[in-house]
């Protein structure tokens, strides 16, 4: 049976200095043959370079291993490509293939097949069901991840203008003796249009800064007043945060990317989590616990030089079992917290001390987030790489979609032929958000027109 | 209390409306002895709300059902009054047949039809009760005590079961037209398990031809040559008579406006779920309040009869406020109703407990098709009558049911919708609900289906031989168009005159077909004597193909995938609750749904790709232990 072609990352991100994406389908030696040019032969590995067929650039120096089916991983024909194991590099790469015709793997995948293909033992089949189950739970949490705020909210948007246009074509093909708008193919083609603008715009913030700004993301912690912003701008060594001494000055999250060691970071300066009546604050409040349910290390910082209170107390409890490094700050000024207290009450956390205006203990820092994510103790909580770039790859979709069925407009073909179009696009960004597709259309028929016997 | 025996069938049908017909018509031409009751001879196949047949995807609908050998086609054929192809501004895949009936003809021949028809009995009587042994249906009960065995028996209870008609503030029990109503067959189904639910329907007035001023409304005719329902019939000769279009204004809705309050619906005493597709004119006038004046068409019930149907005016109202609105219509201000409209509530099972046999899970050898299912509609009944009594004549020989994909029947889509997602009120097909519309179209019905029906020995061998015929003819015409050139030179003029522009060198005719400025009609003038006549069927077929050869192509590939997933089978008995990585919300609708795929499991609301995938891997290990 012919099955589709999939492509994933395969490497951890940010534990090595090489990444694999792996190919595995009918078509992965010919997708691979568009982008590298040496032949592929079985079993051997090969030295070039992946060119974007595209633009003709050249993405990466890279290893090549074609493994003949049956005898792959998953018992089909599997391309192996190893490249550097930067972020822009596997981004580039799975991108590239994915535009020459694979598909974006599901989670767990490879085993599946490689376990449908007779591959893997008997034994192991609750293993690959675990392993679908808990790739999935981690890719939904993903997936919910980048749907707080803005992007959902504008895929959303894009849909709804879709969901217009379809209920205007639906109505129009099944309900041919109603008394309504008839739909014209200017009045098509300029909505049409308009949608493909936005998915445009849309891809174009893709591709560009977001992405980069993609990363570990760390959290900075503590009450109003102990250094968050201090610290930031020491790991920043520049003046983005606004420092003073009155607390509850930083309202809201700030957020920033740099690189620690190599390791993309995205830290996020939070409001001092604590109940306010001031409106801004609050506002302030509810993102900095958004940023800290997201994030996959926290960084808490308490002030030496003044006694563990209950607001400390507080944030150790919401902070629980998460990943923390505990920065003892202040450590210039006359100590008065009882350190044994606080290990005692965080035994798991790593301790830091240092005076962040004093620029002392950052490095310290700096070496813990590094240790912590070299030495596998921080994976990434989300599978962000893929995520996006199967968001890319389905943007790209909608767009082609569209551009077919604005072709079929202007070549004035039926409008039952053209809905196919609209229909895949508007499935492809649902694919995006995770919507499931239901009766959505027709209820919305219903629920503006008025049709009947 | 006594029974009598009086029979034994192997198929009995309960019910003789349109599902029920089909149901029986199926079975018997199976070979199977077949019983149908209803409750009165008078409404066999009987058309109590509107009088036509087809229309935008029931059209579909029946042209299926007469590419499986079912009746609905070939009865319309012989009693309609006008036909009307619809959509045919659009393109073909949704061009849509609609025929009004003469409904008392279309009743006097299908019973005609169903007392010639061999090893088929009808009789008039009230099925009461059904007989069970052991989990399994093995015969009926009458009003009479009397008993009739059977292998399996088939429920097509349209509106009858425990029925209630409204008007204003009036309710009785009823069945349509009023009928009898069925009230201890629902009774006994109840306390046999089943799960029962409260639909509603509404019909509006008929009123005499003779009173209405037609000069004030549009006129509405048919096409100038009406094409059959039927692949059967080649000529159906002329339309007989008109319809008519009027509006409703401002007084209309004032008058409604001004007697909410009175209608059964908003009065709460109606608990049935109506269909939004059929609102009744105070849900119209309530709902959409923006809107001026709403459309309706007045058709005639029949050539023996003045009566007209008003279409779209069907309500719930005292028959005085109904007067009333309906005299403030351009061309109704003098009419005289002979039928009040009224609503319907009637008994119905949740479609989730059928399997896609349309079999009941909860008893074997009972069947159930029509309104009895919660949909909607003549054509969606009797799609299913005649599934279901396939189905019943399988299961009596112990053989594979006949199931329809998504991908090969508009009657496909509508059982996997009913049995797979259920439906939270009458359902109704449209185009819009087949995923790949373009391929299942009204001209290629006979090509989806017929080969599958004659090999399950219901499609007749006349039909078979007629079906080979078009195909060859299609085929030689498609290989004709393929060779068939002119140059440049010979083109010029013909090109010019279709608005479309000039080409260099020879070109076949199928390259010509390609544009579309130009239709299979339109070569005839660049053609010679090689051209065979084609029919309206024929010619629909060839041009789909010929120019949207790429969407075909796309929505074959989609279809390809699909398969995969339905070739996955799924056991009935399945035990969900041991596989482990399931879902909670996934484990529960798979043990209620039991689908019979991994495919039909995917559209299982609730149900999540990582639950499918959770599913296969399972299948696989099953599969490994079993050939161990």
């Amino acid at each position: 049976m012919r099955e589709d072609t999939i492509a994933a990352i395969s490497t951890a991100y940010g534990e090595g200095g090489i990444g694999v994406i792996r190919v595995s389908g009918d078509d992965s030696k010919k997708i691979i043959s568009k982008i590298f040019a040496p032949e592929l032969k079985p079993n051997i590995m090969t030295y070039g370079h992946i060119r974007d067929n595209f633009k003709g650039n050249v993405v990466d120096e890279v290893m090549v291993c074609y493994f003949k089916g049956p005898k792959s991983y998953t018992a089909e024909d599997v391309v192996e490509i190893q490249c550097h194991g930067s972020l822009v590099s596997l981004r580039k790469i799975l991108e590239l293939v994915i535009s020459n015709g694979a598909r974006l793997a599901e989670p767990g995948e490879f085993t599946k097949r490689a376990f449908l293909n007779g591959r893997l033992d008997l034994s192991q089949a609750e293993a690959v069901i675990d392993l679908i189950k808990a790739k999935t739970d981690r890719t939904f949490e993903t997936a919910m991840d980048q749907l707080e705020g803005g992007f959902s909210r504008k895929i959303k948007a894009i849909r709804q203008e879709l969901v217009d246009v379809l209920v205007d074509l639906t109505v129009n093909i099944d309900y041919p003796d109603e008394d309504i708008e008839e739909m014209t193919y200017e009045k098509l083609i300029a909505g049409l249009g308009n949608i493909q603008q936005e998915v445009w715009e849309f891809i174009k913030t893709l591709d560009t800064g977001r992405i980069m700004r993609e990363g570990l993301r760390i959290s900075i912690i503590g009450k109003p007043n102990v250094g968050k912003s201090s610290l930031m701008n020491a790991l920043l060594k520049e003046n983005r945060a606004i420092v003073t001494a009155i607390p509850g000055t930083t309202r809201d999250t700030i957020e920033e990317t740099l690189s620690i060691g190599g390791v993309p970071v995205i830290l996020t300066d939070t409001a001092g989590i604590r109940d306010t009546d001031d409106v801004i604050e609050k506002i302030g409040i509810e993102k900095s616990k958004e940023a800290f349910n997201r994030s996959d290390l926290v960084i808490f910082i308490v002030d030496l030089s003044r006694e563990l209170d209950s607001e400390d107390r507080e944030i150790i409890d919401v902070i629980g079992d998460r990943k923390v490094i505990c920065l003892m700050n202040k450590s210039d000024l006359e100590i008065k917290l009882d350190r044994d207290v606080l290990r005692g009450l965080m035994p798991k956390a790593v301790f830091i001390e240092g005076s962040m205006t004093e620029d002392q203990g950052v490095n310290d820092l700096e070496n813990a987030i590094k240790d912590m994510v070299y030495g596998g103790q921080v994976s990434q909580k989300t599978g962000f790489v893929v995520t996006n770039v199967r968001h890319g790859a389905l943007l790209k979709e909608a767009d082609q979609a569209l551009t077919d069925a604005l072709g079929a407009a202007e070549m004035r073909d039926p409008l039952e032929l053209l809905e196919i179009d609209v229909n895949h696009a508007y499935e492809s960004l649902g694919l995006i958000i995770g919507e499931e597709v239901g009766d959505d259309i027709i209820n919305e028929v219903f629920r503006r027109f008025c049709l009947g016997k | 209390m006594k029974h009598i025996l009086m029979g034994e069938y192997d198929v009995i049908v309960i019910g003789g409306g349109h599902a029920g017909c089909e149901a029986a018509l199926s079975a018997a031409r199976m070979g199977m002895s077949t019983l149908m009751f209803s409750m009165n001879l008078e409404a066999i196949a009987m058309m109590p709300c509107n009088p036509s047949i087809g229309g935008t995807g029931k059209g579909h609908l029946v042209r299926e059902i007469d590419a499986l050998g079912g009746e609905m086609g070939r009865n319309i054929d012989k009693s309609f009054i006008q036909v009307k192809m619809l959509n045919t501004a659009k393109g073909p895949a949704v061009h849509s047949l609609r025929a009004q009936a003469d409904k008392n003809r279309y009743h006097i021949e299908m019973k005609k039809t169903l007392e010639h028809t061999p090893n088929l009995d009808i009789r008039q009587g009230e099925v009461t009760d059904i007989l069970v042994e052991d989990g399994k249906v093995t015969g009926v009960v009458t009003r009479t005590h009397t008993v009739y065995k059977a292998k399996a028996v088939i429920l097509c209870t349209g509106t009858f079961l425990r029925g209630k008609i409204f008007i204003g503030d009036s309710a009785f029990m009823s069945g349509p037209n009023g009928l009898a109503p069925s009230v201890e067959l629902a009774e006994n189904l109840k306390a046999k398990g089943m799960n029962m639910r409260r639909f509603k329907t509404g019909t509006p007035a008929r009123c005499l031809g003779q009173s209405l001023d037609y000069s004030k409304m549009i006129e509405q005719r048919g096409d100038e040559i009406p094409v059959p329902f039927s692949f059967m019939d080649d000529e159906i000769g002329e339309n007989k008579g008109l319809c008519w279009l009027s509006y409703t204004n401002e007084e209309t809705h004032k008058v409604i406006r001004a007697n909410f309050h009175r209608s059964a619906l908003f009065g709460g005493q109606i608990e049935g779920i109506g269909p939004r597709y059929c609102p009744s004119i105070e849900d119209k006038v309530n709902r959409f309040k923006d809107k001026e004046r709403h459309q309706l068409f007045v058709e005639p019930e029949g050539l023996e009869t003045d009566e007209m149907y008003i279409q779209g005016m069907s309500s719930s109202l005292p028959e005085d406020v109904q007067r009333d609105f309906y005299k403030t219509i351009p061309g109704l201000e003098n009419l005289r109703i002979v039928r009040p409209a009224y609503a319907i509530e009637y008994d119905c099972i949740d479609p989730l407990d059928l399997k896609p046999s349309l079999e009941y899970k909860g008893l074997e050898g009972l069947f159930c098709a029509g309104q009895f299912n919660g949909s909607s509609g003549y054509e969606e009944a009797a799609c299913q009558g005649l599934m279901a009594g396939i189905n019943a004549v399988l299961k009596i020989k112990g053989e594979n049911p006949f199931i329809l994909g998504r991908d090969e029947a508009y009657i496909g889509v509508l059982i996997d919708d009913l049995v797979t997602k259920g439906t939270n009120e009458p359902y109704r097909i449209m185009t819009s609900r087949a995923e790949y519309r373009l391929l299942l179209r009204q001209d290629n019905a006979d090509q989806r289906l017929t080969e599958k029906s004659y090999k399950l020995g219901l499609a007749t061998k006349e039909r078979y031989d007629r079906y080979l015929k078009k195909k060859e003819a299609v085929e030689a015409e498609m290989e004709r168009l393929k060779n068939k050139s002119l140059g440049a030179a010979d083109l010029k003029d013909f090109l010019l005159s279709r608005g479309t522009t000039e080409v260099e060198g020879r070109t076949t005719f199928m390259e010509l077909l390609k544009r579309p400025q130009i239709s299979y009609a339109d070569l005839k003038e660049i053609d010679d004597e090689t051209r065979p006549e084609l029919s309206y069927h024929e010619i629909t077929q060839l041009e789909v193909e010929i120019k949207y050869e790429g969407y075909i192509k796309k929505q074959l590939q989609q279809i390809e995938r699909y398969k995969k997933l339905e070739e996955k089978r799924l056991d009935e008995d399945l035990d969900y609750e041991s596989i482990d990585g399931l879902r909670l919300e996934a484990r529960q609708k798979l043990s209620k749904i039991r689908p019979s795929s991994i495919g039909q499991a995917s559209r299982i609301s609730g149900v999540s790709p990582a639950d499918i995938n959770v599913l296969m891997v399972y299948l696989e290990k099953k599969r490994r232990e079993k050939s161990k």
